[in-house]
């Protein structure tokens, strides 16, 4: 009876996986994929993120669709797992029509579907993570970093300190320890960190904390040790708020200590609460912005109607507007797109990975979009994927975030070369050339 | 009544030691290379081969490398992500190194600085036993984490610590597609599976099997512990090593640290208790249910839900497939604790009767 | 020298935090043979409980008391612990009785699977907050003669004296109760335990109890430092060297086996971490261990291991 049951369970199982999922009527839908990171080590982080993602989506259908074509999300859970990011991609795919632009969240699964996605024509926008040299489009046709990477994190955020200092000349001798996940998302941000420090001759302290970081005291007693003057932060989840703790705990001052934008949410800082006052963050153009009209507008449209994605407190949230900003862009590049292949027509992943080489967002746009205030200007071109290299830091009050600063700029200048000569690194190792102009206009 | 061995008789001491002597069972395997060579090419498709069927192979080969150890030696490890990791970054290392080495020498070679770090982290086996040897193990897992990510030269000084491979290639073909890479892992798989078998009938095997079952007895008779255990350690862990190697370079095509962490030997240690310890097909059975009932699971889950009209978030999806993971593997663990290996055995056992009652 | 008694007073507080977690793993094995790998779990499970029954329990009922809100929640939680281990004796282990040690290793880690999905879904998977009123702020000693003060934490040092009390409690349970000596010989030997009229069942479920209060304040003192979220489950990696170090068997074992893993840790990262790179500390307590294991196989207070041939 047992071995009965057994086998007719196993070929249950075996059956299930070769029948072939229904084929749905072929509606006119744009199908955006979300990695989700709902459950794991980065839950509080990543949750808020695909809301705004799925949220923003909805709003687009509200508004009338892109062009008339509805967008479709569909989730995918990889607990921030590189295995699970890579079996999810194959999963979602070739669905619902195609993959229009895949958005991994997790430095991990880039470096996997960088691999990946060429041969599937499916392009990847890694707002503020991922490849930092992937901002060469002339060697990563299909990757778009849009609107920052870690290098501009870096860059800006040195920036502020220097100019908080009074110039760049006041850092000579100065310390500045690095606290960073030890990973290859934490290593990222260290290449411009360094080019600054021959530039400007100040002291690096590297301290790696070894993934989830949940004991840094050994990190921070250094700090307490060494006494850096400023403390710079590329840390993702319970790392960030440990570190805080850790740094209240051994008295280090919060008001120098910077983090990079996965480092300053409110999930981070919320539970430290007046303590942690004063603790800054470098944010990609947009932080903490209730009172934007992108977030009225989906409060109006889409929570009010009941059809909101997790709780109506969290809209406008730092993370929650990551994950709107990066809904728009994927947006914005299907509606460029739609502008060389036809209005309201479905487009494929090349098709849209055109649209994201060649955004115009500018000014005008941005603010009709619901986002003035929020974003500056994006304008992407065949060797550029980024299309923006603006930056401002925000600073913890206790219960809120306030702005720190002015718009800052990252240094394109010495950004610009770092990254050519990596991504030519990249190349030569995998034999690849670099792209011909004439390629730019496919 | 089918799978009676009545009427088989060896006629040369050659035929009587073969891996299978009964014919049903020759037949069986045939049909079921056939099938895997032939037959899944034609039937499955991309998904099935990229995220389940690769994966499933990868992982069945270091299970059998684990099993050789755990299983049939006794030994407890918890270090096994730490030796497929230096089996893929030796790979790595000598692929990238030394221009226009082959794929597969790069693969055994990673398989033999796995053999030798392998060695290294067993000799504390000869001094402990039991759970304090699993989590000194956990030496090696931890160590090695560290290590690739600190040591620059492991990953070519990459900036990141991410490292890539690509351009693969076989005796000339070049290996990107699934089909392809699924065949070249199936290969690998099927020689060294038959490598193990024939390594765990012969005297080294049942020099392991004695160590496990009783190493002062063993000792006393005249087997070696030092040369036991360490065989098994440096046998199982250059196994592990070519399944790391490709495990990076055929299934991730880029991978960093993370994706051979401490989750990962948890993995194949589940796989060898499911499947069955000191068993050769366990390792199959055992990989078999660990790949595939997640994905079931995160694909069934969702689908049931529509059925009954409930819509079950993805947050919740993972959950649960965390509590029935869990719940299935203490269930297996109560219903047959020799795996999923002996419950084949047995099947075989009642074949060999049906349909007579004795 | 400052800096040093520094490091080294941080890493004796670090080390009692490990062996809050340390003592469950202990319990569990010195009582029941059976290897808790789902310790983690539990600590996660109790410390979502307290958390969200802190929450929850005041506003049912309407109580402003801090006080009297944590206490309810405490006990809220103490009797789901105290379910979660009668479930987990009728369920897993009566029925894995006499199974080898690695079986029941891996039953446990299905039961750690079931219980990090299974609190989740329960409680949530966001950060959630314990407020039992341990101090946050620094504490300087000695500033008269170092330059600086020595840097105590108030909270650890809290946490270090509830962490000693318990093991002298425990310590009195086991040496002085019924039934104390009752877990001791199911400890040594079940089937004589058995035959002279203990019930083993019965011993189980206290045990795990036991543990699970062990957990529950484990994950307290832990999650009011970290904050409620799933990886507080993986400061279990963090315990098993003091575990094996100490000794499987042995309570005080426990506790000696954490203050040198702790002291270990933390000076070899501040001193030797940086001309290794850093981020020594995640396996030099496991290398510790190892070099110690192979002098003295059983650890350093554990019981000698016995062949029977």
């Amino acid at each position: 009876m047992k071995l009965t049951t057994l086998a007719l369970a196993a070929t249950l199982a075996a059956g299930s996986l070769f029948t072939a999922s229904a084929a749905l009527a072929q509606a006119k839908v744009q199908f955006f994929p979300s990695l989700t990171g709902r459950t794991g080590p980065v839950a509080p982080n990543a949750t808020p993120f695909a809301n705004g993602y799925a949220d923003y989506m909805k709003l687009v259908n509200a508004r009338g669709g892109i062009n008339g074509v509805q967008t479709l999300v569909e989730e995918c859970e990889t607990a921030y797992a590189t295995d699970r990011g890579v079996e999810c991609y194959e999963r979602l795919k070739g669905k619902h029509g195609g993959a229009t632009v895949f958005q991994p969240l997790s430095t991990g699964i880039t470096f996997a579907l960088t691999e990946k996605v060429p041969n599937d024509k499916i392009p990847m926008i890694t707002s503020g993570y991922g490849r930092s040299d992937s901002q060469d489009g002339g060697v990563f046709k299909w990757n778009f970093p849009l609107i920052g990477h870690y290098w501009v994190a870096g860059d800006t955020v040195l920036q502020h300190i220097a100019k908080k200092e009074g110039g760049w000349e006041k850092l000579r001798g100065k310390k500045i320890a690095v606290v960073y996940h030890d990973s290859p998302f934490g290593k990222e941000l260290l290449p411009i960190i360094q080019e600054r420090q021959k530039m400007h001759g100040f002291e690096i302290q590297l301290l790696p904390v070894p993934a989830p970081g949940v004991e840094q005291k050994a990190i921070w007693l250094q700090v307490r040790q060494q006494r850096p003057d400023f403390v710079v932060m590329q840390t993702w989840g319970v790392m960030t708020a440990t570190a805080i703790k850790e740094a209240v705990a051994t008295g280090y001052p919060r008001e120098k200590m910077f983090g990079t934008w996965w480092s300053g949410a409110e999930p981070d800082l919320k539970d430290i609460g007046a303590a942690a006052k004063g603790y800054s963050a470098v944010m990609m153009q947009h932080g903490a912005e209730p009172q934007s009209a992108v977030v009225k507008e989906i409060l109006d449209k889409v929570h009010a109607k009941g059809q909101g994605t997790g709780p109506k407190e969290e809209v406008g949230d730092v993370l929650y507007m990551r994950g709107v900003v990066g809904a728009m862009l994927a947006v914005e590049g299907v509606r460029s797109a739609q502008e060389r292949y036809g209005k309201g027509k479905h487009m494929t992943g090349e098709q849209a990975r055109w649209g994201y080489e060649n955004l115009d967002l500018t000014q005008a746009k941005l603010d009709a979009l619901g986002f003035k205030g929020v974003m500056r200007p994006v304008s992407t071109s065949c060797f550029d994927h980024m299309g923006s290299a603006w930056a401002r830091v925000h600073t913890w009050d206790g219960a809120k975030f306030t702005w720190a600063s002015e718009w800052l700029q990252a240094d394109e200048q010495i950004i610009k070369p770092m990254v050519r000569a990596s991504a030519e690194k990249y190349g030569g190792e995998k034999k690849l050339q670099r792209r011909a102009s004439a390629d730019c206009q496919s | 009544m089918i799978y009676r061995e009545n009427g088989q008789f060896k006629t040369s001491y050659r035929a009587d030691q073969q891996i299978f002597p009964i014919t049903q069972d020759r037949t069986a395997i045939a049909a079921l290379l056939l099938f895997a060579v032939v037959g899944v090419p034609l039937l499955a498709d991309e998904y099935l081969f990229r995220a389940i069927l690769i994966p499933f192979l990868i992982l069945a080969l270091a299970a059998l490398g684990l099993n050789i150890l755990v299983g049939y030696c006794g030994q407890i490890s918890l270090g096994t992500g730490a030796f497929m990791a230096v089996g893929a970054y030796a790979a790595y290392n000598f692929f990238v190194r030394i221009q226009g080495m082959p794929l597969i020498v790069a693969l055994l070679l990673g398989g033999l600085c796995a053999t030798v770090v392998g060695v290294l982290f067993g000799i504390p086996s000869l001094r402990i036993k039991g759970l304090y040897l699993a989590v000194a193990t956990l030496a090696a897992q931890f160590f090695t984490d560290w290590a690739f990510l600190r040591i620059s030269w492991f990953t070519n000084n990459s900036s990141s610590g991410s490292v890539s491979v690509s351009n693969l290639s076989f005796l000339g073909l070049p290996i990107s597609s699934p089909l392809s890479k699924y065949l070249f892992c199936l290969a690998i798989l099927v020689v060294f599976a038959w490598l193990a078998k024939n390594l765990v009938r012969g005297h080294i095997g049942r020099e392991w099997m004695a160590i496990r079952d009783m190493d002062v007895a063993a000792a006393v008779i005249g087997i070696r512990p030092v040369y036991a255990k360490l065989t098994a350690f440096a046998v199982s862990s250059f196994i592990v090593g070519v399944a790391g190697g490709l495990w990076g370079f055929v299934h991730l095509g880029s991978w960093e640290p993370a994706a051979f962490s401490i989750d990962r030997s948890f993995q194949l240690l589940f796989m060898i208790i499911i499947g069955g310890l000191g068993s050769i097909t366990g390792a199959f059975f055992g990989a078999a249910f660990i790949v595939i009932l997640p994905i079931f699971l995160n694909r069934a889950l969702p689908a049931l839900g529509d059925l009954i009209g409930v819509e079950i978030s993805t947050a919740a999806v993972a959950h649960s497939e965390l509590m029935i993971f869990g719940a299935l593997i203490v269930f297996f663990l109560i219903v047959e604790p020799h795996g999923l290996a002996r419950l084949w055995s047995t099947a075989k056992e009642k074949m060999r009767l049906w349909p007579f009652p004795h | 020298m400052g800096f040093f008694l520094e490091t080294v007073i941080g890493g004796l507080m670090s080390g009692m935090l490990y062996s809050l977690v340390a003592l469950g793993f202990v319990l569990i094995f010195k009582a029941s043979g059976v290897f808790n790998f789902a310790q983690g779990a539990m600590v996660l499970f109790a410390a979502l409980a307290m958390a969200r029954f802190s929450e929850w329990l005041p506003a049912l009922l309407g109580i402003d008391n801090k006080v009297l809100g944590n206490l309810l929640a405490f006990a809220g939680a103490m009797v789901l612990m105290v379910v979660v281990a009668w479930l987990i004796e009728r369920l897993v282990l009566s029925k894995l009785v006499n199974q080898e040690g690695i079986t029941l290793l891996m039953a446990t880690l299905g039961i750690a699977y079931f219980l990090d999905g299974f609190g989740q879904t329960l409680f949530g998977s966001a950060i959630y907050k314990i407020d039992v009123g341990l101090p946050k702020d620094p504490m300087f000693l000695l500033q008269n003669v170092f330059e600086g003060g020595v840097l105590v934490n108030k909270e650890d040092l809290y946490a270090a004296g509830i962490a000693a009390t318990l093991v002298v409690v425990l310590s009195l349970f086991f040496q002085y109760t019924s039934t104390g000596r009752a877990l001791r010989a199911v400890a040594d030997d079940h089937q004589a335990a058995q035959s002279i009229g203990i019930p083993l069942n019965r011993i189980w479920v206290i045990v795990w109890s036991v543990a699970g209060f062990v957990a529950l304040v484990a994950g307290i003192i832990w999650g009011s430092k970290l904050g409620v979220q799933f990886s507080l489950s993986l400061v279990a990696l963090k315990a098993l060297p003091v575990v094996i170090l100490g000794g499987l068997t042995s309570v005080p074992g426990a506790i000696i086996g954490g203050l040198i893993i702790g002291v270990g840790e933390k000076v070899s990262e501040v001193y030797l971490g940086p001309t290794l790179g850093g981020g020594i500390e995640i396996w030099f307590g496991y290398v510790l261990v190892l070099f110690v294991l192979l002098v003295r196989p059983q650890g350093l207070f554990g019981e000698k291991i016995i062949d029977r041939v």
